[in-house]
């Protein structure tokens, strides 16, 4: 939730489970309580929805894809040339935006988890460990287990065989982030300077350390990145008409 | 996504082309039951006007694949054909067929009623010039049947078109006669093969003019529309009843523009299709881009019954130049060199590249060609992952969030 100079009032972030309406009335109300608004006097409030579930968002006044919100929330914070890379739950995205802000290309990866947070989720439960876990274990690794497959099942196949032979935990952790840069890396170049955004980055930043060390530009991560796309909503809410 | 019907305005035309096509598959199923009249089959660009001219009933399978894959009985059937050995990495078209017939089923069945079954063949005739898929599909039923399976084997990513390439594949058509003959019982008489020749050029020139009316800003007609309306071209092709369809459809569609009417009521933005057509979601598709406000106004695949080099005259070596000259059989420079012409002409913002999981044939986005248009021409490209058949293969969430990204794309690069 933003006022009108862009100021962040507000935030919340709820899991979707399976009951979306509901999740969606809970975000806005929290954001709203979060900012110090009471539910009954947000009547003039523009709401903007984004990600999978926005068209199904019963209070919002118009809707956006995430690549548009992603960009628009990222390029507030570098208002330059800049290539962005969100890293998300159910999949990751490469746009590219001009000096002015403009889309010139984006990328989605193909339809299946690689790359992307499902993965890390799928492997982490595969491994008996929380998902916060995977970051220390890839940072604590003095060696690394190469990962092959593209495919999540496989991949986690090939984890047990790791595990099998002997493998250090660590190792086939950094191992399990090297596969995730591999796919974002093959989805298009990342040229200049490069954006980090998703709840993946937010809560692992070994994994950005390890995209830094792999792109020739710099590699920067805006405050609270998993509220990018958010972010970008609220500017669009801010700047756009009522549809 | 709902289904919003209001704004469309229906072509009248459609009524006739609906009698043309039960025409058609009545017909065929007449003749393959009763042994009257011999049937072949034919692939897309076989050599459609011989078979004609030699009196044959044509059947094209690929039309049965976009019947399977319209009304998404592909997904019970292409399972049955990987369960006998047919990956699921291979043509959809086949794997849904095949599987059809495996399971005796057809969905022609539930369109006219009374036909039972795929019409029986009694010679399969083929052209490698788009895959070699469609060999190895009439293959099946040459076992099956035990009928001849004859064809042509075509140069592939041809460059410029030369008199080798025409000689060689106006040689190869040459010696399909014979055995033609034997099935037929009748000799080749050349006048009436001239009159297909004549016919199919005729319907491939109405073709090409419906498809252009919608270089008119805003267009009268979608891709959308063309997928259903190139029926008789591709069906019926050297035959009058094709010709007479265009003639009815054309003046309709002129009608439309001159009176201003939208195809996609406020045209925001003209794209370009690259790439088969997703058959199992044209509805859905079709839906979405009525909503964003955007026309697809061209695509290669409508403009691929175009055969404009046919010529009476000269029978054997016209077909052959207009089989070598499409657009699959050549090579990317070509292609790159079509799909900027079109794009001029047709005044499109952008082209959606189809990645068509089990086609590579029709999928020109694989070797970097997006990539090269982009940077030469400065055109705004976008490529999705999907299938013509197998839904297995499509996504609905992530391709819908892709184009209408790149819509959004398109009103800030236009703003
Ligand atoms: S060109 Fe593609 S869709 Fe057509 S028959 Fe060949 S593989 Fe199948």
């Amino acid at each position: 939730m933003l006022d009108s100079d862009g100021e962040i009032l507000g935030s919340s972030v709820v899991r979707t489970g399976i009951d979306l309406p509901s999740a969606t009335q809970t975000a806005i109300s929290d954001a709203l309580a979060a900012a110090g608004v009471k539910d009954k006097d947000a009547e003039g409030i523009r709401i903007v929805s984004t990600g999978f579930g926005r068209k199904n968002v019963s209070r919002a006044d118009a809707s956006k894809t995430e690549i548009a919100c992603h960009a628009r929330g990222c390029y507030s914070f570098y208002p330059e040339a800049i290539t962005v890379v969100d890293i998300g739950g159910q999949d990751s995205k490469v746009i590219r935006l001009d000096a002015s802000g403009r889309r010139l290309h984006f990328k989605m990866n193909r339809k299946c988890a690689a790359g992307t947070g499902a993965f890390l989720e799928e492997i982490a439960s595969r491994l008996d460990m929380s998902l916060d876990e995977l970051n220390g274990h890839a940072a604590a690794a003095d060696s690394e287990t190469t990962i092959g497959s593209y495919c999540t099942v496989f991949a986690a196949t090939e984890i047990l065989a790791r595990i099998r032979a002997g493998a250090d935990l660590a190792s086939i952790v950094r191992g399990v982030f090297s596969s995730v840069v591999n796919r974002i890396l093959e989805m298009a170049p990342l040229e200049g300077k490069v954006v980090l955004t998703g709840g993946v980055v937010a809560h692992n930043p070994f994994l950005v350390k390890m995209i830094a060390k792999r792109v020739e530009g710099s590699v920067v991560v805006p405050p609270e990145p998993q509220l990018t796309g958010a972010l970008g909503a609220a500017l669009f809410a801010r700047d756009e008409p009522r549809d | 996504m709902a289904e919003k019907k209001e704004g469309r305005i229906r072509i009248e035309a459609g009524k006739q082309m609906k009698k043309l096509m039960a025409d058609h598959f009545y017909e065929l199923d007449e003749a393959a039951r009763t042994g009257k009249r011999k049937v072949a089959w034919c692939t897309s660009v076989g050599p459609a006007e011989l078979l004609r001219g030699m009196g044959f009933l044509v059947y094209f399978p690929e039309n049965h694949g976009a019947v399977l894959g319209a009304t998404r009985a592909a997904m019970d059937y292409i399972p049955v054909a990987n369960a006998a050995g047919y990956s699921p990495e291979i043509c959809s078209y086949l794997t849904s067929d095949w599987g059809a017939f495996l399971k005796g089923e057809t969905p022609l069945s539930k369109i006219y009623k009374g036909i039972e079954s795929v019409p029986k063949a009694d010679v399969l005739v083929y052209n490698t010039n788009q895959c070699r898929d469609v060999k190895d599909w009439l293959a099946c039923y040459a076992r099956e049947w035990k009928v001849p399976l004859i064809g042509v084997e075509t140069y592939r990513g041809v460059g410029e078109v030369t008199g080798t390439h025409v000689e060689g594949i106006a040689y190869q058509i040459e010696e399909l006669v014979p055995t033609l003959e034997e099935v037929s019982g009748e000799k080749l008489d050349m006048d009436r093969l001239k009159e297909a020749v004549r016919l199919s050029r005729e319907c491939s020139e109405l073709w090409k003019k419906v498809l252009d009316t919608a270089q008119a800003v805003p267009a009268p007609i979608t891709f959308f529309d063309g997928t259903i309306h190139m029926g008789p071209a591709v069906v019926a092709r050297g035959t009058q009843e094709a010709v007479d369809y265009y003639n009815l459809l054309l003046p309709e569609l002129e009608k439309r523009v001159e009176g201003g009417v939208q195809a996609v009521p406020d045209e925001r933005y003209r794209l370009y299709w690259e790439g088969m057509p997703i058959w199992g979601k044209l509805r859905e598709f079709s839906t979405q881009f009525f909503e964003l406000k955007t026309n697809v106004v061209a695509s290669t695949y409508c403009n691929s019954w175009i055969f404009t080099a046919l010529d009476p005259d000269d029978p054997f070596r016209s077909m052959a130049r207009a089989y070598i000259e499409l657009f699959i059989v050549r090579d990317d420079r070509q292609k790159e060199k079509y799909i900027t012409k079109m794009m001029e002409d047709f005044k499109c913002d952008g082209i959606i590249f189809h990645d068509a999981k089990t086609c590579p044939n029709n999928s020109n986005s694989r070797y970097g060609m997006p990539q090269r248009l982009a940077a030469e021409t400065g055109m705004r490209t976008l490529t999705i992952d999907g299938d013509l058949n197998d839904m297995r293969c499509v996504s609905d969430e992530q391709v819908q969030t892709q184009i209408e990204a790149f819509v959004e794309q398109l009103a800030e690069v236009t703003a």
